[in-house]
């Protein structure tokens, strides 16, 4: 535990010097500015309070900004540390590899969680101020904040995995860049051309609810969606999101960072310094 | 008494695809013992190293470091390293890198000043390694290889990139090391270093151990021949060629060679010369004459 520890403290301290950590915060205070700010008109007609609309608001927002802060952060784990030359002496010290991968990933965790919690925070201020019936929609945001930090793990996961096994951050960094163009904007794109395909055939009622679980981001959405009051606010994918039970798309959420961590250490594993 | 062996390198083999990089290779260093290995580049010196540490695997032998299979828990505790060209996060300062590996090893963080003023960087401390100096960086990686008390100390050109001097100064943290026990495995490329400051010595080339020994026992195998130079009083240079017929001249001085055990007789009749000469030098074969003497007969 205590290398664990020192690990997280000292990647915390290289991604504060690499200003990481002021990136990933300014990026996220931004857009959800502007969310907050654009989210203000449609209030009143929905008849749902201003924060839970920000909420399903943010939720569109952090599907695409928290992967891809979370890839960013991590495609340099393995193949930087392989092309600096630091990772031969690091082996020979009594940590495991699972250790040095847990000890980077509660440094980026930590950070995601600061960078999210700013801008969520900046933007329910923003609702409070303006709404007083707002304070209603502070569990949906509660909730959004522990799943974009889950959803941040799946991807970290993810981009220590790749960055693993392509040892070269330049390698490790297009990667990082087509998984997110795949798993976050393909992916859905895909999901739409089947159901538009199939109309109210197979695809539509059996796979399209399957393949909205399996992939991370989608999940997230999903349960978002549903365990909040903002499935009114968001009418368009709330019926799929109606559709599926929450304890499924929790349990998506839940599975996938130990599943992308577990591949990521796998993956280390195999690397040969 | 031969020391305890901290480290056993038996019948080691080691093949990349299309290249076998060691063969059969055996060796041992015990507790308090400093073994040099010397070897071209691509010998295979840093490839066992790095076997030794568990970093990669091997194909065939065995290897015991410290009772354990190299990269076991075990191993790692009691094994430095100190890499070639050794390399850190530059964000990071000289003191929070040196705290990192001092809790990787389970030690306080205060122990890291005290280390780095060990290796001369206490002044430089706080700031950033990007900034450091070749030859910093690798004191640094000196200090970190000091932490704890290892039992064996791998170290890969640990003197690159380090004025004479400081060369110096390291030699006597190893020798201070060596005294309290610790066995002692380096690689250099500056023979004249080793010279003084091993006990033994094993040659690499090619992926094969051709010589082990101390300097005198691989002096005494070699058996080169040792070079004599006579400068002549003025005057004296026919006199003394007259004498010795095959000598040859080079810039006003004679040179001779001979082997080890004609050496005293030679210089008898030098002696009898009296003040026809001026200056006498004798000239052991070197490390490099040595080295490249096993080097070549594996070669050949």
């Amino acid at each position: 535990m205590k290398r664990i520890l020192s690990t997280a403290r000292t990647e915390a301290l290289i991604a504060a010097r690499n200003r990481w950590v002021a990136i990933s915060i300014a990026m996220m205070a931004l857009f959800s500015l502007v969310l907050a700010a654009a989210g203000s008109a449609p209030t009143g007609t929905l008849g749902a309070d201003r924060l839970s609309v920000i909420v399903a608001s943010l939720t569109s927002l952090a599907v695409y900004l928290v992967p891809l802060i979370a890839l960013l952060m991590a495609f340099d784990a393995i193949a930087g540390e392989v092309e600096r030359g630091t990772l031969p002496l690091l082996l020979t010290y009594p940590v495991s590899r699972a250790e040095i991968l847990l000890g980077k990933l509660l440094a980026h965790l930590a950070i995601l969680a600061l960078a999210v919690a700013s801008g969520y925070g900046i933007a329910a201020f923003a609702a409070l101020f303006s709404d007083t019936d707002a304070a209603e929609g502070l569990p949906a945001l509660w909730r959004l904040f522990w799943s974009s930090v889950l959803m941040g793990a799946t991807f970290l996961g993810a981009g220590y995995a790749l960055s693993a096994l392509s040892r070269r951050p330049s390698g490790a960094a297009g990667l990082a860049v087509g998984l997110w163009l795949v798993a976050v904007v393909l992916y859905d794109l895909a999901l739409l051309a089947g159901i538009v395909a199939s109309g109210d055939g197979v695809f539509t009622r059996h796979i399209f609810p399957v393949a909205l679980l399996a992939s991370p981001a989608d999940a997230f959405r999903l349960y978002n969606l549903a365990a909040s009051q903002a499935t009114a606010a968001a009418a368009g994918t709330a019926g799929a999101a109606n559709s599926i039970p929450v304890w499924q798309s929790l349990l998506s959420i839940l599975l996938w960072p130990i599943a992308t961590v577990g591949l990521a250490i796998a993956a280390f594993r195999k690397v040969t310094p | 008494m031969k020391p305890m062996p901290i480290l056993t390198v038996s019948s080691l083999s080691k093949s990349y695809p299309g290249l076998k990089a060691l063969s059969d290779v055996s060796l041992t260093v015990g507790s308090g013992e400093r073994v040099a290995l010397l070897g071209h580049n691509g010998a295979g010196k840093s490839t066992l190293m790095k076997i030794v540490l568990g970093l990669i695997p091997y194909d065939g032998g065995t290897v015991t470091v410290h009772d354990a299979a190299p990269g076991s828990t075990e191993a790692r505790n009691h094994v430095a390293y100190l890499p070639e060209n050794v390399a850190f996060h530059p964000a990071l300062t000289g003191l929070e890198q040196l705290c990192h590996y001092l809790a990787l090893r389970g030690e306080p963080a205060s122990k890291a000043m005290p280390l780095l003023s060990r290796v001369g960087l206490e002044a430089a401390a706080k700031r950033r390694i990007g900034t450091y100096s070749k030859g910093m960086r690798q004191r640094v990686g000196l200090a970190q290889a000091l932490i704890g008390h290892p039992r064996l100390l791998i170290l890969d050109e640990p003197t690159s990139g380090l004025d004479p001097v400081s060369r110096r100064e390291f030699y006597a943290l190893l020798d201070g090391l060596a005294a309290e026990g610790a066995g002692i495995l380096l690689s250099s490329h500056a023979l004249t270093e080793v010279e003084a400051r091993t006990d033994r010595i094993v040659i690499l080339s090619r992926g094969i151990a051709v010589a082990e020994g101390t300097l005198t026992e691989l002096r005494r195998r070699a058996a080169l021949q040792i070079s004599v130079q006579i400068v002549p009083a003025a005057g004296a240079e026919a006199a003394i060629a007259a004498v010795f017929p095959q000598a040859e001249h080079r810039a006003g001085s004679l040179h001779l060679a001979c082997q080890q055990d004609e050496k005293l007789a030679l210089l008898a009749r030098i002696a009898s010369l009296g003040d026809k000469v001026a200056d006498v030098e004798v000239q052991p074969p070197s490390l490099e004459d040595i080295y490249s003497h096993f080097s070549r007969g594996a070669a050949a």
